[in-house]
């Protein structure tokens, strides 16, 4: 057994991790540390769970986590509030982010900033636009979209790049993106990764991308990829694997053999359930 | 002072749940008879034919049954209130005059702040007297009268004979008889042909005695091609018995005018909100009901517009927030009596914490009326299993040549739209906060600057500690 001696500064540890919904098995024994600066690329077929175990990291209170763990810089964050999560430095960026009319972009983008800072680093209205302006301008989004209603009828690239603009906003350590790439097209994937490669760069943001496509990898550089498969990651390797699954699809590695280290566990106990919805 | 005022929020205190020292100068016994009406008339010196009215629509008020159809009103007692009490004898010119204990209240209230910032004039209702009432001058050389309803029966006895009871007569229902037999005080606003009021026109009003009914009565008379937005804001202090309410506003906007009439009510949660709200609009005419009701024990409260003349236009938008204990009653009533009119109506209501909201609204189109449009949108959300929301749309449509449309909906708060706003670091409560803003966004964006902030802080308030 492995034990964490020393806590790594902004490492996000998924141990063994085993998860239900509506008592249907959707990850079964994943294993995966992703570190400050890292870039890990989760390449998978659809309906493998990649997504769903991008959303239990986070916190969503459909699943509940059967058995294993996940460590946020040693400490377990299991029993934590998808709030305490965000609080910590984790973000998602959703593959269908939530529509939310009546409330613009710059008004929630303001209450979520202030909400991460300390009482003495909160912006008033009129600062916190000119920071919004600027980020708005590295990512070419027009200077309107502050005003629209969050996501409420936005195009599926604009959902995207404003998923990226609250990351940008919000600067997280660790950075979950969900299928970010898909719907866009190359000018909008374009931006979109450079928007990311500045986080990693200038702000040592750890990112878990999750994807189907390996087109996003030619952007943002993956120092790991992982194959999920079925509730597992099956194989890690580095841009060769990305390589090989443009060459020859999913199917042939479905079919792989189990590495040892994932071992499927036995009939999964109840350890920790999260909060169901109200 | 904000930390303090917050506390008592949380803790479930009202917060403008003081009650001043006050001695009432006059003050009728408790329940209502012919003696209590001539009492009334006589300490206001009235004319006789206002005399007359009041003790018609006494018998009215007494002949005529509780409304059985809405909201549970079982529990008013009309003999354990007092109809009528005066703190004070006359209607002060400027602040100065204010006796200090009142101006403590109004200081609470933010009243002297808002006027300076933003308003044209203020007529502030202690109780049934009016005691501060003030029109910025450029106003008054327009030819605006803007006073309480006492002074405008005095000073032009003239227009309030002629168009008093001509909107909702005392036989309507047995509040507005009500109403008419006790009311006191409430505007009496002019506006002369072609004048445009640029700022909204404000009063406050304010039950602080004890078992104090408070039936204002408001008269709005926009002559031909005038405009001009009114007002009101409501706060009452705590009591454990119940207190009632019953207004009657009456508007007439003539041909081409355009009046509107933004309420929020926020009175403490034990107070009857029973109010008649009707306006007539003849050719051209646009009267827009603004109606928000955060507070109160029960409101029964529907805005209406008769469509009079062609290219009339009525609309009312209205917010209901009912939380524990609270039943919102509210809705709209319009009534195309002509061709060419047109109408909106649009509800929003959120129930929490226990609460019940109810829409109830009435579309009538006449039968000669043609080349008629409605559009009705009713949208209800419930954010826990306690509360519950009802609609109830009635349409009355006697002729063809019409486009009604009508939209309802409710919605719970949607478990993903939170987890979307918490896994950005919002609190659950400040995620719901924030939904809950958005829902009534199509309100909110429609007030006046100020009453949108208060709007959005009272409804944040409301919602506090309602996570659980």
């Amino acid at each position: 057994m492995a034990i964490t001696l020393t806590a790594e500064k902004n490492t996000l540890q998924i141990k063994d991790l085993h998860a239900s919904v509506e008592g249907k098995d959707v990850l079964k024994g994943v294993n995966l540390t992703l570190r400050s600066g890292e870039v890990h690329a989760l390449m998978g077929p659809n309906g493998s769970g990649k997504s769903t175990l991008s959303a239990i990291v986070m916190g969503h209170p459909k699943y509940a986590v059967e058995k294993g763990d996940i460590l946020f810089n040693g400490e377990s964050i299991l029993s934590w509030t998808p709030e305490k999560r965000a609080l910590a430095g984790l973000f998602l960026a959703f593959q269908y982010p939530a529509e939310v009319p009546g409330v613009s972009v710059a008004n929630f983008l303001r209450t979520a900033y202030n909400q991460l800072q300390p009482k003495e680093r909160q912006l008033p209205v009129f600062k916190f636009a000119s920071l919004l302006d600027e980020k708005m301008k590295e990512l070419l989004i027009p200077s309107h979209f502050a005003e629209r209603y969050l996501n409420d009828g936005f195009s599926g690239g604009e959902k995207k790049r404003c998923e990226i603009l609250q990351m940008a906003i919000l600067k997280p350590k660790i950075a979950l993106m969900d299928e970010t790439d898909s719907g866009l097209d190359v000018d909008a994937l374009r931006i979109v990764a450079e928007g990311t490669n500045r986080l990693v760069q200038q702000t040592g943001l750890g990112v878990l991308l999750v994807t189907h496509y390996p087109r996003i990898l030619q952007y943002v550089k993956p120092h790991f990829v992982h194959l999920f498969v079925n509730g597992r990651i099956v194989k890690t390797g580095g841009m060769e694997l990305a390589e090989e699954v443009e060459r020859t699809g999913y199917g042939q590695l479905e079919a792989a053999p189990t590495p040892a280290s994932n071992a499927p566990a036995e009939k999964a106990t109840k350890k920790t359930k999260a909060k169901q919805p109200a | 002072m904000e930390n303090i005022q917050l506390k008592k929020k949380l803790s479930g205190e009202y917060q403008y749940g003081f009650h001043d020292d006050v001695q009432n100068v006059y003050q009728t016994e408790k329940g209502l008879d012919e003696n209590v009406v001539r009492q009334i008339s006589k300490i206001k010196k009235e004319p006789e034919w206002m005399l007359q009215r009041r003790l018609d629509a006494l018998k009215l008020f007494q002949s005529k049954p509780m409304p059985k159809w809405g909201a549970d009103l079982s529990h008013i007692d009309f003999d354990d209130i007092i109809y009528y009490a005066s703190a004070t004898k006359k209607a002060f010119e400027t602040w100065d005059d204010v006796p200090e204990k009142m101006k403590q209240t109004f200081d609470r209230l933010g009243i002297p702040e808002a006027e300076q910032k933003f308003l044209a004039g203020v007529g502030a209702q202690y109780d049934s007297e009016v005691i501060y009432h003030k029109i910025r001058e450029d106003l008054e050389r327009q030819g605006v009268v803007f006073l309480d309803m006492d002074s405008g029966l005095r000073e032009h006895e003239e227009l309030v004979k002629k168009y008093f009871g001509t909107v909702i007569p005392s036989s309507d229902n047995k509040f507005a008889a009500l109403n008419t037999a006790v009311w006191s005080g409430g505007s009496f606003l002019y506006v002369p042909k072609g004048v445009h009021v640029e700022v909204p026109l404000q009063a406050y009003f304010r039950i602080n005695t004890k078992n104090m009914g408070q039936f204002e009565r408001t008269l709005i008379i926009a002559e031909p091609g005038s405009s001009v937005h009114y007002q009101e804001g409501c706060s009452a202090p705590v009591y454990t018995t119940d207190a009632l309410h019953s207004a009657v506003v009456e508007i007439i906007a003539l041909e081409g005018s355009r009046v509107q009439y933004t309420t929020i009510q926020n009175w403490s949660n034990d107070v009857y909100n029973l109010v008649t709200k009707r306006a007539k609009a003849y050719k051209d005419a646009t009267v827009f009901w603004l109606d928000g009701n955060i507070g109160s024990k029960v409101t029964m409260k529907y805005p209406a517009v008769l469509l009079m003349e062609p290219g009339a236009r009525g609309e009312v938008v209205s917010v209901a927030l009912a939380g524990k204990g609270q039943h919102q009653d509210a809705g709209a009533k319009i009534f195309h009596l002509a061709s060419d009119t047109s109408s909106l109506i649009t509800n929003k209501s959120i129930s929490h914490d226990g609460g019940r909201t109810t829409y109830r609204g009435k579309v009538y189109v006449s039968p000669t009326a043609t080349n008629v449009k409605s559009n009705v949108e009713c949208d209800a959300l419930i954010l826990d299993e306690k509360s519950a929301s009802d609609t109830v749309p009635y349409m009355e449509i006697q002729s063809d040549d019409v486009s009604i449309s009508h939209e309802a909906s409710v919605s719970k708060l949607d478990s993903e739209k939170l987890f979307y706003l918490q896994s950005r670091g919002l609190s659950e409560e400040k995620a719901k906060q924030l939904l809950v803003q958005g829902f009534i966004e199509p309100f909110v964006k429609q007030l006046p600057m100020e009453y949108a902030v208060e709007l959005n802080r009272l409804v944040d308030l409301e919602m506090e500690g309602s996570v659980g």
